[in-house]
């Protein structure tokens, strides 16, 4: 318990050590398996797949064949990282106050959040590996201090060249982001009205719609996918009437010339899991509107405002945190999905998670297995830097609505 | 809110949730009724090989797949009845595997949808417990340490939740797999020479603690936002009453929670009852199925590039059957807590 909470809150010796040993321990297991898939990914195959742990961290055959880390590029890598800490601590506020357009202190955190995101790239990607290269140089040649330039922990990038140049991993990327950023943005539009109306409303259909989704939330997804296969792939047959009908021809054919073929567009996924995690999008934004009190439409209504109108101008201002948190869990849907996007998508629409597929069936030579791996860190690191981005919106905003639900 | 407004507010919502999820659902049983094959026709084929005098002729009968006047091959579609579901469930071999020296529950485990039902039961019925007691001993141990660790605390137990279901399945079996790190610190902790996945009881439990591990960080992070919410008053009103540690975690604090764990519970069992990543990860199939990867296999196109979607449709019905018994309980609460009055 925090120091200035009475005295019989506070807790004995013992079991303050139980609870730090425990959460050491939490943390290990929490984090182990990631590191050291981490730690793998960047080790020549003998060394990753070596059973013993010491190897795997050091990887003495990775440092012979192609190189590693000096104790130079250490001191810099952390140099790096305690600089730019210390930059977003610093400029945290002016960045976020400038970039507040409309006064919207939400926009200004996200537009700062890219910003962050640009420099971390430019910084870690470019000047440090550059910075490194010239600074082992220079310091090879003074005589004396050449420990320090020399490669202690071999390390190669060989892994992730492979993934992202030889096997197009960049595609899948684009892919991932179009759905994950399409489905967040129709989600988050179509589950905000829907949540609203269904929390300033206690009518029958707002019930028996609220019903409809949980049972909906509980499907699994494979029964809809065995839904959407046929369809999907006859879709041109199917969508013919809606073309050729006088009455909707002239609308769909400003769209495209014929109907489209659904089965492999990016498009009809989207819609596909917007749709999936509507229910869940509904249920806990309705929560959120629920703890705004209807004091703030109604004034809103006085002074002239329509429904719609107090709802964009007078609640949606103080909904952001719920927005956040709701638009965080369709983040994870879209980009973690593995059986829709595999069943309906081909290999030109293809996402990341299901693509890594393709390196598990190639499992012939060792450097497959790394190679599978590094996918797999690179499909980890964006969340991760989610999380990084985003938790304390995230802890807020179930604090402040879900939770209550 | 007049009815016709909240009829603008959701309708977007609705309809997305009627045409993507009711008509599926509609469609599903219409095509597991259905069987859909190539059509076929007889023909017959005359070989002449030449000979002395006379070509020898030979006629005989070959069939093969019709094709429409545009090239493409031929389908049918036939009212199948309830074919589908009796090709999934076995219910000759069930019936044959009870009776007296039939073999029992070996020849059930043999067929693939009771196996797939008795993995998906035990997972979602043994990880419920494990999910909401780590998920609220984390929640507790957190929220009593130190203000200044706490962010990075519950940044590090995030991690396991929002982590790809799938990239965490595999990670973890790269731990494991062969001489895999973690596989050669148990051999030499108990001396034995042991395969995690030469066998399926000890996948099975890797599944599980994969699973617990991915989605406790949930229930934390949920029971951790309560725990914020926690009514000091009526905790100092405790401790006044000389309650000890224990009674208050008992009659304050799990009471307050209670709401909260019903929900992370809830939750819970609908995902747990779709397992499917974890067979893809750890590649398990050989061992051990579960019912959304049983429905998921018929639909992946096999070698010849045919969906079985008829069979497909078939389970995914059986499996709503277990989605509609689980979810009564749940729906009967709805109903009395949101019953509109009047």
């Amino acid at each position: 318990m925090q120091p200035e909470g009475p005295a019989a809150l506070r807790l004995s010796f013992g079991l303050k050590a139980v609870v730090a040993v425990f959460l050491v321990g939490w943390c290990v297991v929490a984090m182990f398996p990631l590191v050291w898939i981490t730690v793998m990914s960047f080790r020549a195959p003998v060394d990753a797949l070596s059973s013993n742990p010491l190897v795997v961290l050091a990887g003495p055959v990775t440092l012979r064949t192609s190189g590693g880390l000096s104790v130079l590029d250490f001191g810099l890598a952390g140099a790096t990282g305690v600089g730019l800490y210390w930059l977003a601590r610093r400029y945290r506020g002016a960045v976020v106050g400038s970039l507040s357009l409309g006064g919207s202190r939400v926009i200004g955190g996200l537009l700062a959040s890219a910003v962050a995101a640009v420099v971390g790239a430019v910084v870690v990607l470019w000047l440090l590996p550059t910075l490194s290269l010239r600074a082992n140089q220079a310091l090879a040649a003074v005589p004396g201090a050449g420990w320090l330039a020399s490669p202690v922990i071999g390390m190669t990038l060989d892994h992730y060249r492979a993934v992202w140049v030889q096997h197009g991993f960049t595609r899948n990327f684009t892919n991932s982001m179009l759905v994950t950023c399409g489905v967040v943005t129709v989600s988050l539009s179509v589950g905000t009205l829907a949540g609203y109306g269904l929390a300033r409303s206690g009518s029958r259909l707002a019930f028996w719609l609220l019903l409809a989704a949980l049972v909906f939330r509980a499907l699994p997804h494979s029964v809809l996918a065995a839904g959407y296969i046929p369809a999907f792939l006859n879709s041109r047959e199917l969508l013919a009437p809606l073309w050729n009908a006088p009455a909707s021809g002239w609308f769909f054919r400003l769209f495209a010339d014929s109907p489209p073929l659904l089965y492999g567009q990016p498009m009809a996924i989207i819609i596909v899991l917007v749709s999936i995690n509507q229910p869940f999008t509904i249920w806990m934004l309705r929560s959120f509107f629920q703890n705004i009190p209807t004091e703030l439409d109604e004034a809103a209504r006085v002074d002239g405002c329509s429904h719609f109108g107090a709802f964009y101008r007078a609640i949606m201002p103080v909904m952001w945190p719920g927005v956040i948190t709701t638009g965080l869990f369709s983040f994870l849907l879209a980009y973690n999905d593995y059986l829709v996007t595999a069943l309906l998508l081909d290999a030109q629409s293809m996402t990341m998670v299901p693509a890594i597929t393709q390196f598990l069936n190639r499992d012939t030579r060792a450097a497959d297995q790394i190679e599978a791996i590094a996918a797999a860190v690179s499909i980890t690191a964006p969340l991760f830097l989610l999380v990084v981005a985003f938790q304390r919106q995230l802890v807020a905003g179930l604090t402040q609505g879900a939770v209550k639900g | 809110m007049k009815p016709r407004t909240l009829a603008l507010f959701v309708a977007p919502s609705a309809v997305l949730m009627l045409v993507f999820i009711a008509l599926p659902l509609v469609l599903v049983a219409v095509q597991s009724l259905y069987a859909t094959t190539l059509v076929r026709e007889q023909i017959s084929v005359e070989t002449c090989t030449p000979g002395f005098l006379a070509q020898t002729c030979t006629t005989t009968m070959r069939s093969q797949v019709k094709l429409d006047p545009s090239g493409k091959q031929m389908s049918e579609t036939v009212f199948s009845g309830l074919d589908a579901y009796r090709l999934v469930l076995r219910l000759d071999q069930l019936a044959g595997a009870f009776a007296p020296g039939g073999g029992g529950y070996d020849v059930v485990m043999a067929i693939d949808f009771w196996r797939a039902l008795r993995f998906t039961l035990t997972f979602t019925v043994l990880t419920l417990p494990l999910v909401i007691g780590l998920g609220l001993v984390i929640a507790l141990a957190v929220n009593s340490s130190l203000r200044a660790v706490r962010g990075p605390l519950v940044f590090v137990s995030l991690l396991p939740f929002i982590v790809t279901p799938v990239i965490g399945a595999l990670a973890i079996r790269w731990l494991f797999v062969g001489d895999g790190i973690l596989t050669a610190g148990l051999r030499l902790l108990l001396q034995s020479d042991i395969s995690l996945f030469a066998q399926g009881w000890t996948i099975e439990i890797l599944m599980l603690l994969y699973r617990v591990w991915h989605v406790a960080p949930f229930a934390f992070i949920i029971f951790y936002a309560g725990l914020q919410t926690l009514d000091r008053d009526a905790m100092e009103s405790a401790i006044i009453d000389g309650a000890s540690r224990f009674a208050r975690l008992r009659y304050v604090v799990i009471p307050h929670l209670m709401p909260l764990v019903v929900f992370v519970a809830l939750i819970h069992l609908m995902d747990a009852y779709r397992v499917f990543e974890e067979v893809v990860g750890f590649t398990s199939q050989a061992h051990r199925i579960s019912l959304q990867w049983l429905t998921f296999s018929f639909l992946m196109p096999d070698e010849t590039g045919n969906r079985s979607i008829t069979r497909a449709s078939a389970s995914s019905m059986l499996t709503m059957i277990g989605i509609v018994i689980l979810l009564i309980p749940l729906v009967v609460r709805v109903w009395r807590d949101h019953k509109p009055r009047g």
